[in-house]
């Protein structure tokens, strides 16, 4: 390359521009670096000055219940989702990918329609159909419910990783004889498995982190973690809260991270 | 054995099924159910009939809260693209060796719950927060600022929450243009500006407006960062809904204003999907 950037050449502009995305960084980092440091403040009213070291509202945050219960179904819901929603999407993926059929675009937009549609809309449209056929509010609404939001995500996330895919090996399993089940379960799946495991994790984290809908859907009672955070803010921000913050701030960091490391591993292990 | 043309069919129903039964199935109803006669008692008499419609649509109320949510949204997706294009063009230009890294820690904050992020805003915002106590303590102010619980700290959320997606948008289609076409500009006597201008800029506008795009719907159908940022006066379509439908248990209304708030942002999807395409938004996701 011969020619210089075409901004990089006005030094002045491209320093502005270094400094604008270093804001950018602090500005995205800053908010998350004051939770963590919140939670270890000894203060009783969770905000600023710091008033000293302690660990008191992570003792706390342990012997509360409630808020290990809300873990316990934000866990179980999510694993169970996502679970769902890896099946149904993973199928729905090689169909997008490897074969061509009449109104294969109609198809492909209407499972990522979801995407853009407001949850509030669709939290309160479910809901009240459901309640006209006299069903209450349950888990299972809840999990369905999940299962259809983290859906259109999973296609998309697995289909993006079929794409590179070359259909070659299974054309050789084949032609030596394996049949379709035994191609798809030796050759095909763990090809696929890295794209699976992604989308599976795409799907548990939009669960786990699922608030507006499931404050429609959840039963009376019944609290995930984000909705008990949400019911904790009613009343205003205890140093409790930026605990319990700090400790999904670190569970949520260190999976997708995990996550990434597996993905990473099992596809180089090939 | 099934038959190959079926094949991928059987592969999409359950995906199909459950989409129909559990989304659009609850839209169609909510349609049927907005033009049911609710009576002076309460109960929802099955009819049709078009007072819902005429009493919402009627209200200039409504259409304020719809016009304000409008605004709000408008103005975090230009605070989006005025603070996202420029990152977008420096993380796609630098020579910062490991440049995934960098789009990763971008990222990072994504990953961690939309609650926890959305409330963090208060310790940073609020009379005692970060901002109000670092300027308290260099004597810059002598009484804490209202930053919290306005349309400035809503649009701060949004804009916290959204701008990663403005620039990742931005950045894929930066990372695609061909650079010789930027080095042409240049032989041929464009200053580095003018070559932005008519080469880059031109060639960046379909990841900036699918950025866009999505930054506009998704500010407009949020629900959360109102609520918990925004003061008694912030009036956000979706907390209309909700107190339709979950406080004052009107399912009509409720239904008759979703269906307000669909149609609103179907047709700017529309209209955007006339210029543009919506697949690049799709793939967006997939990043």
């Amino acid at each position: 390359m011969s020619g210089r950037p075409s901004l990089e050449g006005a030094s002045l502009g491209w320093n502005g521009l270094r400094l604008l995305t270093l804001c950018v960084y602090v500005f995205m980092f800053a908010p998350i670096v004051v939770v963590i440091l919140l939670a270890f403040n000894s203060a009783r009213t969770g905000s600023f000055p710091m008033e000293g070291f302690s660990l008191q509202w992570f003792g706390k945050l342990f012997d509360n219940d409630s808020i290990i219960a809300a873990f316990e179904t934000s866990l179980i819901l999510a694993a169970s989702s996502s679970f769902l929603a890896t099946l149904l999407g993973v199928m729905a993926a090689i169909a997008l990918i490897r074969y061509s059929f009449k109104g294969k675009a109609v198809i492909s937009n209407l499972l990522s329609l979801p995407l853009l549609m407001p949850e509030v809309v669709l939290g309160v449209s479910l809901l009240m159909f459901l309640k006209f056929l006299h069903q209450p509010r349950s888990f299972l609404l809840l999990l369905l419910g999940h299962t259809v939001l983290s859906l259109p995500y999973v296609i998309l996330v697995v289909q993006a990783r079929l794409v590179g895919l070359r259909q070659h090996y299974e054309e050789a399993a084949m032609s030596l004889g394996a049949n379709r089940l035994q191609t798809f379960l030796d050759v095909t799946l763990p090809l696929i498995s890295p794209a699976i495991i992604g989308g599976f994790l795409f799907a548990a984290t939009l669960s786990f982190d699922n608030i507006t809908a499931t404050l429609f859907w959840k039963k009376p009672g019944i609290e995930t973690v984000p909705t008990k955070i949400f019911a904790m803010l009613r009343t205003s921000i205890s140093p409790e809260i930026n605990a319990l913050g700090a400790v999904m701030i670190v569970i949520t960091i260190a999976l997708p991270l995990l996550g990434g490391y597996v993905v990473r591993r099992l596809t180089r292990g090939r | 054995m099934v038959r190959a043309e079926y094949r991928p069919f059987l592969l999409l129903s359950p995906a199909l099924t459950s989409l129909a039964l559990l989304l659009l199935a609850p839209i169609v109803f909510i349609f049927v159910y907005s033009f049911w006669l609710r009576a002076a008692n309460g109960q929802d008499i099955a009819a049709f009939q078009f007072g819902n419609w005429q009493s919402v649509l009627g209200d200039s109320f409504y259409w304020r809260a719809l016009w304000e949510t409008f605004v709000m949204s408008a103005l975090t997706t230009i605070a989006c693209m005025v603070i996202g294009y420029p990152t977008a063009y420096f993380l796609a230009r630098c020579r910062f060796g490991n440049k995934a890294l960098l789009l990763f820690l971008l990222f990072l904050p994504f990953w961690i719950s939309y609650i926890i992020r959305t409330f963090a805003w208060i310790n940073v915002l609020g009379k005692s927060g970060f901002v109000n106590s670092v300027l308290l303590s260099l004597g810059i102010i002598s009484e804490p600022l209202k930053l919290l619980y306005n349309d400035f700290s809503v649009i701060m959320g949004l804009v916290y929450f959204q701008l990663p997606y403005m620039i990742i948008n931005v950045y894929v289609s930066l990372d695609g243009i061909d650079r010789n076409l930027e080095s042409a500009a240049r032989t041929l006597g464009c200053t580095p500006w003018q070559t932005f201008r008519e080469v880059t800029l031109p060639l960046s506008l379909p990841g900036l407006g699918a950025g866009s795009l999505l930054c506009f719907v998704l500010a407009a159908g949020s629900f959360v960062t109102p609520r918990l940022l925004g003061g008694t006066d912030t009036l956000f379509f979706s907390q209309l809904i909700y107190e339709a439908v979950i406080t004052q248990l009107d399912w009509p209304t409720g239904s008759v204003l979703s269906l307000l708030l669909l149609a609103s942002l179907t047709i700017i999807v529309a209209v955007y999907n006339r210029f543009m395409s919506l697949s690049d938004i799709y793939r967006s996701f997939a990043k």
